[in-house]
This record gives structure tokens, C-alpha cells and sequence, in this order.
């Protein structure tokens, strides 16, 4: 099968899904219609994987590209969509506005849309665009519930985000000015292009450059100091958007901030950038676990651990080198599935006890023994223990950093590792173990239909059980697919 | 490069161009009023397309007169008039609660120029372009950025955020057509459609913000905390 049939299948069924349910205006035919995108994008994608190690192959008059660090992105948001569109039907259903659910299942598959095209664009301005229309989406999915704090959050999303994004585009203007200098006034900037013009680059435009892109698509990737968007937007969309947002989205930016990792490389500035990408991961690490130890909330709680996870992701991506490579995607696969784990669990809490403060949670394994059995199995994976898929990634990022020039890194993060697990599973005791010091009639009652509790739980044992399978098991593919992208990757290799 | 060897008429040209559309931004900076904002971002989108339509003369970029058509139209006249339906109904017209008076906020914005001229003399040294139009156009292109965010930080009223947001994209627009003229058409007109997308986005949240939330200052956003 050629690339090219199986990312028309990619692009085409959300597509499809979301003007279908905009056209025909039932909610049930619309949450069936999305499920069914989803499954037929997460079949692809997976079909893709194999196809994509052949080499990178550009489509379409080079305006796409299919290359396995693309590929694996597209299998971390398929993933996602998959296990979301699941979650939704049975979420969405308790809200109980079904005059409206035909729209939020167009917005979703067509954020679905928008976020499967940023890691297929080769030219570096489309991809730019492609990241900028995720957020304009996604911003009508967080104000979806149209309350006065999801009105704010939304606001606050894309002003923040329009605004930090905006320094990408100056970025990419002066990798493009820089590249003029060489290949003349118009040509076309894909990111092999960028690559094999970087040694040319006039070092000075080529490291403003790339703060700039770093800032920027940083801000979109949720690093600290430019995070202040990600838990206002995460904490106030509904579950199923929540888990969109942090296991899928930030992953399709972090992939520009990995694909300028590398053209940098190229130029030879010495570790300075590399140094700049660890300390903002770092940074963000640091930042997470003190809002982690103080939270009250819980989808904050589990937006600052995306925070976290995230900063962890850039430090193995900054580390570089085939272990650091190796050790970030394994951890993006697993942060997506974990978080949406954790979101789902979140909203089955808010169903239950109808709040979102963590103080007025309580006993939750007797008012729902199976997912509160499943959330808080998440809970111990998130933090990163053992025997859990983010164990083994963030050991390997962990084994990368002491090798390199910045194993200072190193220490920090495993510093901050050990306060989050504290901090984040304190939360947990209390939520589970902790007494209730009001009056009993706090206990929360779960009550959904069984239908509709299947689909709320389906999509936790679907996240559950590869998130196990891969903390005890790394496959040699998976191995050997991370050695193809880290060598092409290339540069930070040590 | 194309803006190192330039007839002396078309760098003065361009030059003018540019530092009239910076001086436009601290128009805005300058003023309370929601419509001198609004009047001050118009004039300068006319003034970036008459510059792009200088490139394209100059430069020989043909397709370039069709970027100045179309920013004329777009961005002088669609978004003015989508931002000023948006005043219209919002019964706003001026800001009231600033964080930093006016002319403070010139002050400051004078103090970002500096420093964006040291950061761009600083790159145009290391070219050898020291002292031609593409040191003034990163100079512009950079100060413009720092004074969209100058705005998005010290006025509340959502107009003025809207049009923080728009004076980053114009700065950014403006350099682009003296630093890059040959970027390819397409990138170009995908922007400005964008630009249009996020404008309609603002419209129809500021709609939200008001029947939801009651407000139309960002003043009034501070329940999501911590």
C-alpha cells in the first residue's frame, strides 16, 4: 500500500466525520459516526508505521511528509482520538444537552483533523499554520460547556497561545531570510530544505532563530515559563477534550521543537541550544511539582502533571543521542495513553461527586469500585513507578542525560520526580484513604446508565492494560524503529 | 540580497513606510480610546500594503502587487470592520482601568525600540549589512512585536487584546515583505486567511465572554488559579 492511500485515509475520516455530524443533526448518528473515524485513523496510523520506516517520502508536490518521527506522532494522537471518542459517548451523554452534541463532535474530530496535519506538513509555514488552526478548534472545545470559568479559560487559551505562536512565525521568517542568503530569494521552506541549508546559516540568525521557534512552539507544547495557558484550558474543557489537549496536541508540537532541535544541530552552535531546550524542561519539571504539592483541583492536578511529563519529554529530546531519542518517544506514547487514562478518571470523579476539588472527593473506591480501581492504577503509572510504561522511558531519558555534556539535568529531575510521586499520590490517599471530616452525605453516587458507564470504562482498560504491557515489555520494533528516527535525527548522537 | 543594493529613492521610500507604521503603534499605545486604535491599525495595514506594492515595484516582484491588494482589502478594510462591529455591540469605547498610563506606556515602548535596534544592529553587524533597510526592518519588525505584547499586557478591554495580537501579525507582516519578498505566494495568502479565521474566532468568544461571563475586560478573568 503507497503512503499516500493510507494518509488520505488519515485526513479524510475525521474530515468526513466532522461535516457529517454538522449536516445531519443527530446526536447518536454523530457520536457513532466520530467513533468510527477514530477506529478506521488509529488503523491507519497504525498501517502507517511500517510504511513510514522506508525512508521519509514526500507527497504532493513535497507539501506533506511521511517519516517515522511523523509516523509515531500520528500513532500518539490516533491513540488518543481512539480512546477519547470512546470515553465521549458515555460522558457526553451525563451532560445531558443533546441539542448541542452533534456540534461538539464536529469541533472534535475536527480537532482531530487539525492535529493529524501538523506532523504530516513538510513546509515549515504550513505546519505553522497547522498548529495555529489546533488552537483556534480546540478553543470552542474548552468553552464548549459555556460557563462563566470555561469562557475564561478559553480567552485565555488563545490570547496566550496566538500571542507565544506568533514568535514562532518571526522565527521561521528569519530561518527563511537566513536561508535566502544561499538558495536565493524563493524557494520553498520544507524542513529537508532548512536542514541541508543549516551549515550555511549565519549562526547568529540561526540561534535567534531558534529561541524564537523554541518559545514559541514551547508555548504550545505547555513548558514553563509559558504554560500559563494548559491548566486553565485542560481543567475546564470536558474530560474527553482534556485528554485530547494533553496526550495528543502537545505531542504535534513537540514534534516542530524536535525537528528544529536537529536543524540546529546541523549548524553547529555548540551546546548552547541544546542546553537552553534541557533547562526549560527542567524549568518545567520544577514548576510542576511545587503546583502539584499545592493543588486543590484535580484536573489541574492532572494538568500540571502534563506540565511535567512534558518537560521530561524535552529534556530526553534535549539530552539527544539514540537513548535520549529513544527514551522520548517511548514516553510520549505512554503519557498519552496515561493521561487520558487520568482525565477519564477525572471525569468520572466530576459525574460522581459533582465538584472538582480534590478536598470534597472522597472513599472513591465504594462509589465506583472498577474505575476508581483503574484511575488510581493510573495515578501510580503517572508518577512514574514501576512495573508502568513511563518507568522504563524516564529511566532511559535518565540514563541519556548522565551520558551527555548537561547530566546536571539529570539530578534535577530525579530530585523533582521524587517530590511529584509524593506530592501527586498524596492527593490519591486522600481522595481514596483519607476520613471525610463533613458529614458522610458527601459520599459521591456514580450514576450513569450501564450503557453508558461501559463506554466511561471501556477506554480506562484500553489505556490500562498496553500502559502494563509496556513497563514490562519494550518491543525490540520499538527499539529498532527509535534507532531508524534517532539516526536520522542524527546530531546530538554521542 | 535584494534590500542591501537599493536605489536611494526606494530605501527612503521603504524607510519612511516602516517608521510610519511603528510611530502608528505608539499611536495606539498612546491613546485610550478604543477607536484611535482601531483607526491607527487600519492606517497602518494601508501603509504595509503600499509597501508591498514599493517591494513589488522596486524588487520586481510581480505577485507582490497582489499581497498589497489583498492586504489593503483584508487587513485594511474586513478586519477594521469586524473589530469595529465587535466595539459596536460591546457599548465599550475606551479602556478604564489601564495598567500602565499611556504615556508611561510610551516611555516603555520607547525603551523596546532601543532595545530592538541593539538586537537588530547587533544581527545586521554580523551580515555586514550595518546601515541598510534590512537592520530598519528587523528594528520594526521586532519593535512592533514587543509593543503587541506591551498591549496585550497592560490594556484589559478585549478590543485592545485583539488588537495587541494584530499589531505582532502586522510587525511581522511588514518585515517579512522588506526581508523576504520572494517568500513563496502561497504561505502568504494561507497567513492572511488565517489572519481572518482568528479575527472571526475573537468575534464569536467576545460574544461568549459577554453573555457568559458579563464582561468585556480581562480584568474581570481571575477565577482560574494556582
Amino acid at each position: 500500500m503507497s503512503p499516500a492511500i493510507v494518509v488520505i485515509v488519515i485526513l479524510a475520516a475525521p474530515l468526513a466525520a466532522a461535516v457529517g455530524c454538522e449536516l445531519i443533526r443527530s446526536p447518536r448518528f454523530a457520536e457513532y459516526l466520530n467513533l468510527a473515524a477514530s477506529i478506521l485513523v488509529f488503523a491507519a496510523a497504525l498501517r502507517l508505521l511500517p510504511i513510514a520506516l522506508g525512508g521519509p517520502y514526500t507527497l504532493w508536490d513535497r507539501y506533506l511528509i511521511v517519516d517515522p518521527l511523523g509516523a509515531w506522532v500520528l500513532l500518539s494522537v490516533a491513540t488518543v482520538y481512539l480512546l477519547a471518542s470512546l470515553y465521549a459517548i458515555g460522558y457526553m451523554r451525563a451532560l445531558n444537552s443533546p441539542a448541542r452534541l452533534h456540534r461538539f463532535y464536529a469541533l472534535f474530530a475536527g480537532f482531530a483533523l487539525t492535529m493529524l496535519l501538523g506532523p504530516l506538513m513538510n513546509n515549515i509555514g504550513v505546519y505553522w499554520i497547522a498548529i495555529e488552526l489546533t488552537t483556534l478548534v480546540s478553543t470552542f472545545l474548552v468553552g464548549f460547556e459555556k460557563t462563566r470559568e470555561s469562557i475564561e479559560a478559553a480567552w485565555k487559551y488563545i490570547v496566550v497561545v496566538s500571542a507565544g505562536i506568533s514568535l514562532a512565525l518571526l522565527g521561521i521568517i528569519l530561518y527563511y531570510w537566513g536561508g535566502s542568503l544561499t538558495l536565493g530569494p524563493t524557494y520553498a521552506l520544507t524542513w529537508g530544505t532548512l536542514r541541508a541549508v543549516a551549515p550555511h546559516l549565519n549562526p547568529m540568525i540561526a540561534l535567534t532563530a531558534f529561541l524564537l521557534v523554541f518559545i514559541g512552539f514551547g508555548t504550545k507544547v505547555g513548558l514553563a515559563p509559558m504554560h500559563t495557558w494548559l491548566p486553565d484550558a485542560h481543567s475546564e474543557g470536558p474530560a474527553p477534550v482534556s485528554a485530547m489537549l494533553s496526550g495528543a496536541l502537545l505531542n504535534t508540537a513537540m514534534i516542530g521543537i524536535v525537528r528544529f532541535i536537529q536543524v540546529t544541530d546541523a549548524v553547529h552552535l555548540g551546546i548552547l541550544p541544546r542546553t537552553v531546550v534541557v533547562a526549560i524542561g527542567a524549568l518545567s519539571l520544577a514548576i510542576a511539582a511545587l503546583f502539584i504539592t499545592r493543588q486543590t483541583d484535580v484536573k489541574r492536578l492532572m494538568a500540571y502533571s502534563s506540565v511535567e511529563h512534558m518537560g521530561v519529554m524535552t529534556l530526553g529530546f534535549g539530552f539527544g543521542g539514540p537513548l535520549g531519542v529513544a527514551g522520548a518517544l517511548y514516553h510520549m506514547l505512554n503519557h498519552s495513553l496515561n493521561k487520558s487514562l487520568m482525565f477519564f478518571g477525572s471525569g468520572d470523579a466530576m459525574h460522581a461527586f459533582r465538584t472538582k476539588r480534590i478536598g470534597r472527593i472522597h472513599h472513591v473506591l465504594t462509589s465506583m469500585p472498577v474505575a476508581g480501581a483503574l484511575w488510581v492504577a493510573g495515578a501510580v503509572a503517572i508518577t512514574g513507578a514501576p512495573p508502568f510504561g513511563l518507568f522504563l522511558s524516564e529511566f532511559t531519558i535518565l540514563r541519556a542525560g548522565l551520558a551527555g555534556p548537561n547530566a546536571w539535568a539529570v539530578f534535577v529531575m530525579l530530585v523533582l520526580l521524587v517530590v511529584i510521586f509524593v506530592g501527586f499520590l498524596n492527593h490519591f490517599r486522600a481522595m481514596y484513604f483519607g476520613e471525610n471530616p463533613k458529614a458522610e452525605a458527601a459520599t459521591g453516587r456514580w450514576q450513569l446508565r450501564a450503557a453508558d458507564r461501559f463506554w466511561c470504562v471501556l477506554p480506562m482498560w484500553l489505556a490500562l492494560i498496553p500502559l502494563l504491557a509496556m513497563g514490562l515489555w519494550w518491543p525490540s520494533a520499538f527499539s529498532h524503529y527509535f534507532a531508524v528516527i534517532a539516526a536520522q535525527l542524527g546530531g546530538g548522537a554521542r | 540580497m535584494f534590500a542591501a543594493h537599493l536605489p536611494p529613492l526606494a530605501g527612503s521610500l521603504f524607510s519612511l513606510l516602516s517608521i510610519t507604521s511603528l510611530l502608528l503603534a505608539f499611536v495606539m499605545l498612546g491613546s485610550r480610546w478604543l477607536n484611535a486604535y482601531l483607526g491607527a491599525f487600519a492606517l497602518q495595514s494601508w501603509l504595509i500594503a503600499l509597501l508591498s506594492a514599493a517591494v513589488a515595484y522596486y524588487g520586481d516582484y510581480p505577485e507582490l502587487y497582489g499581497i498589497a491588494a489583498l492586504t489593503a482589502l483584508f487587513r485594511g478594510l474586513v478586519l477594521p470592520y469586524l473589530l469595529l462591529r465587535i466595539t459596536r455591540r460591546l457599548n465599550v469605547d475606551r479602556e478604564l482601568h489601564e495598567r500602565l498610563s499611556p504615556s508611561s506606556s510610551l516611555v516603555v515602548g520607547g525603551l523596546l525600540v532601543v532595545f530592538a535596534f541593539v538586537v537588530s544592529a547587533h544581527l545586521g553587524a554580523t551580515l555586514g549589512l550595518t546601515g541598510t533597510i534590512a537592520v530598519l526592518a528587523l528594528t520594526t519588525m521586532l519593535s512592533m512585536k514587543l509593543i503587541g505584547f506591551l498591549m496585550l499586557m497592560v490594556r484589559s478591554e478585549v478590543v485592545s487584546q485583539i488588537l495587541g495580537l494584530l499589531v505582532i501579525e502586522n510587525g511581522i507582516f511588514l518585515g517579512s515583505q522588506i526581508l523576504v519578498p520572494g517568500m513563496p505566494l502561497l504561505i502568504e495568502l494561507v497567513i492572511l486567511f488565517d489572519l481572518l479565521v482568528v479575527v472571526a474566532c475573537f468575534g464569536v468568544l467576545v460574544r461568549y465572554l459577554v453573555v457568559h461571563a458579563g464582561t468585556t475586560s480581562t480584568r474581570d478573568l481571575k477565577r482560574l488559579v494556582g
